[in-house]
């Protein structure tokens, strides 16, 4: 025991010294810190580790090959949402308050969970941001400062569908007469369709019939059998996960042409279509980016990465499949909203307000996207106080049997009604919850 | 009335899809009284299992070989580990251990073969073909043969072999059959191994259908109300269960779907587990118990 005395004092004293030395002294970090709630095992896994590996590859890529965004680096923490809500709020209030400054924004790919976390975000200052997923009409910038539908959400994703559709069949006035099945996983996710798809057929004069499919949508017999004695012209599919290739599947059963499918950007992945095999040959999926890895910022993550054993994903053949490449779209993206918070708050870490901001203010023109070299990896993106879309548009593949084919441009949306329905909306919700909408025109 | 009967048929043969794995939780409830939970979790493990060493370039029986041994040695390992320490514990333990099991089997099956969804081809077209206009699906009738096997060896196999009546017998009274001189163990890594080559089964069939992912341990979900409905103790009625939810569920899901709202059918076969438990406990085929006051 009495050994002990002289250790213990001198654990004491040096604890004495070095309290103060950490208030006083100690200089922040010069870290960004980026909460990464992923989802690596479970049903959803497959979607999860390409998505989050895209991402977190991107991040790394801009630590090690540029020194961090203007020398601040990027740090992040990863936390398991499984995709489901109970595990995905206690991810967010975990990670919320980490790094120097808090968590710089969230992206959990789950509506559900964005849906979940969506007030206390505002609550909390920190901005979550629903690439092509979460709530519709948090697009409207005035209701939702703080929530950032980017790229497309998906009521504009329904116009760019049905614009397709019209396109195929040889004009919109050619619509009139048709009948189109929206084929929908029964969450909160695959109902955001319905209501402008209902819209949309009032509009252009098509019959629609809305069919559901309970989760997770591993036996769709019914539904196909329903559908093929409806016989309708086309097909719209919001699916996710294991309810993709066995509608594929189920859809060969019931011998519908494939190539008379067209499925949401949720539901057009070499993770949807490969396990359906021959059954996936023609589908056709819309897509906010292209599989690939001719794009030189996919090429500079294999060079600087890979080549180091830097790199995230363990499988390496996925790098370049649809959903690695929106990862790093998001990556692309993230890093773009701090570095254009940077240029007003200073090239220091940054918090979830100010990065706020940055989101708010994001202009990624061609000629940046080039300079990214993402050309015609992601589309133009101009974000603003009143629109927290920022793009829309979407283009179509279609499967080969070994690979997806582009084969259209970027289709822009009926921004004009999706824009109305969003603001009827989103003022709902402000008058539910007795929100103030900002005045844009007052810088927001 | 073309429309009923194509929505019928197509119901039955769903239905077998469901039995095929039911059949594997009733070998287990046959043998120990327990919910084997981890069912799904040993079909996902068995099909990842399969495709992942035909992807390292064993060929189709090799890898079929293969998998069915591990299969096997991961029933012996379980006996040895989880059942064997639970001998004579209430049956409660043993539930929440196979709960624990599925877990572990999740975990050990996307840690060692990874997360990636996989395809599985198994060379039978699944397209349909036209018996005067109904579509009857090629794969479902020769999920439907399988199931027919698999009943028929393992009625065989408990009616007329040893190893079948000791696990019969174990199923009755644990230390009855044990100090009779029936060795539980045995019978229980005997009945897990079975099991193991259900899920095997079960699990290349669904694979085949789904793409090889986590989602084949859900599927146990579908399993449940035909157990209620067959019995928790009869290959059999793991059939004939199989058979009346797939069938219901499909019939209500296309005639009553639209006046409830569509997407019942997952729910609609507990509601008639549900009914039916009111009027036969036991199930179609299972065991009267009786308890001697």
């Amino acid at each position: 025991m009495h050994r002990l005395i002289p250790q213990c004092a001198a654990l004491l004293l040096a604890l004495l010294f070095a309290l103060p030395a950490q208030g006083q002294g100690a200089a922040v970090p010069n870290e960004q810190f980026m909460p990464v709630p992923s989802y690596r095992v479970g049903p959803y896994a497959a979607p999860g580790t390409s998505l989050y590996g895209g991402f977190i590859d991107y991040l790394n890529l801009v630590n090690v090959r540029d020194g961090g965004i203007n020398g601040v680096k990027l740090t992040w923490e990863e936390c398991e949402t499984s995709y489901s809500v109970d595990k995905g709020v206690p991810c967010y209030e975990k990670l919320k308050g980490k790094g120097p400054t808090g968590a710089s924004m969230f992206n959990f790919y789950s509506t559900a969970i964005a849906y979940a976390v969506l007030d206390r975000a505002g609550a909390d200052k920190v901005p979550l941001v629903t690439i092509a997923h979460g709530r519709t009409d948090s697009s409207d910038g005035r209701v939702f400062p703080y929530v950032f539908p980017l790229v497309t959400n998906y009521w504009s994703l329904n116009t760019d569908i049905v614009r397709f559709i019209g396109m195929r069949s040889g004009g919109m006035d050619k619509l009139k007469g048709k009948k189109i099945v929206h084929l929908y996983l029964d969450v909160a996710y695959g109902k955001e369709p319905n209501e402008i798809l209902q819209k949309q057929a009032a509009l252009y004069g098509f019959e629609t019939k809305l069919v559901p499919v309970p989760p997770p949508g591993t036996d769709q017999q019914s539904q196909w059998l329903e559908i093929r004695q409806y016989q309708p012209d086309w097909v719209i599919v919001t699916g996710y996960g294991v309810m993709n290739p066995a509608m594929l599947k189920a859809a060969a059963r019931a011998n519908y042409p494939r190539d008379h499918i067209v499925g949401n950007f949720w539901t057009g992945s070499e993770e949807d279509t490969i396990p359906a095999g021959e059954a996936a040959i023609g589908y056709i999926s819309a897509l906010i980016n292209p599989a690939g890895k001719e794009f030189p910022v996919i090429q500079d993550i294999e060079k600087v990465l890979y080549t180091k054993g830097l790199g995230n994903m363990t499988d390496q053949s996925r790098i370049g499949t649809v959903l690695y490449n929106r990862g790093v779209m998001t990556g692309i993206i993230t890093v773009e909203a701090i570095r254009t918070a940077q240029g007003k708050y200073g090239k220091k870490p940054l918090t979830g307000e100010q990065i706020r901001w940055g989101l708010e203010n994001l202009n990624l023109d061609d000629k940046r996207i080039g300079e990214l070299g993402a050309t015609g990896l992601i589309q133009p993106l101009k974000v603003s106080c009143a629109d927290h879309e920022g793009g829309g548009a979407v283009k179509f593949q279609q499967w080969d049997g070994k690979q997806w084919k582009v084969i259209s441009g970027w289709i822009q949306p009926d921004k004009k009604l999706v824009r109305d329905m969003v603001e009827a909306s989103s003022a709902k919700y402000a008058q539910e919850k007795n929100i103030q909408m900002r005045d844009c025109s007052k810088g927001g | 009335m073309q429309f009923f009967l194509e929505v019928l048929i197509g119901g039955l043969l769903s239905g077998v899809m469901y039995s095929l794995v039911a059949l594997g939780f009733v070998l287990i409830f046959k043998a120990s009284g327990v919910f084997n939970f981890a069912q799904g979790a040993m079909v996902l493990f068995a099909a990842l299992t399969f495709v992942s060493l035909e992807e390292r370039g064993l060929p189709r029986w090799g890898a079929l070989l293969a998998s069915l041994a591990i299969m096997l040695g991961l029933a012996l390992v379980i006996e040895r580990v989880v059942l064997r320490p639970l001998v004579n514990q209430p049956a409660i333990s043993l539930l929440m251990a196979t709960i624990g099991l599925t877990f572990c089997l999740e975990g050990l099956a996307q840690g060692v073969w990874g997360s990636v969804v996989k395809g599985l081809d198994l060379g039978i077209p699944d397209v349909p073909f036209d018996v005067k206009g109904v579509l009857v699906s090629q794969f479902d009738l020769f999920a439907a043969a399988i199931a027919g096997f698999l009943v028929a060896v393992l009625a065989l196999f408990f009616q007329y072999t040893r190893v079948g009546r000791a696990l019969r017998a174990v199923a009755d009274d644990h230390q009855a059959a044990l100090s009779l001189g029936i060795p539980l163990q045995t019978v229980w890594a005997v009945v897990w191994a079975a099991a193991g080559a259900v899920a095997l089964v079960a699990g290349l069939l669904w694979g085949s259908r789904l793409g090889v992912q986590f989602a084949l341990s859900v599927i146990t979900l579908k399993a449940l109300p035909v157990l209620i409905l067959g019995g928790f103790t009869s290959i059999a009625g793991a059939i004939v269960g199989g058979l009346l939810v797939g069938a219901s569920e499909k019939l209500a899901e296309v005639y009553l779907g639209p006046v409830l709202g569509g997407g019942i059918e997952n729910w609609f076969p507990y509601v008639l587990a549900l009914l039916f438990l009111l009027v036969r406990p036991e199930g179609l085929f299972g065991e009267k118990h009786i308890d001697r006051v």
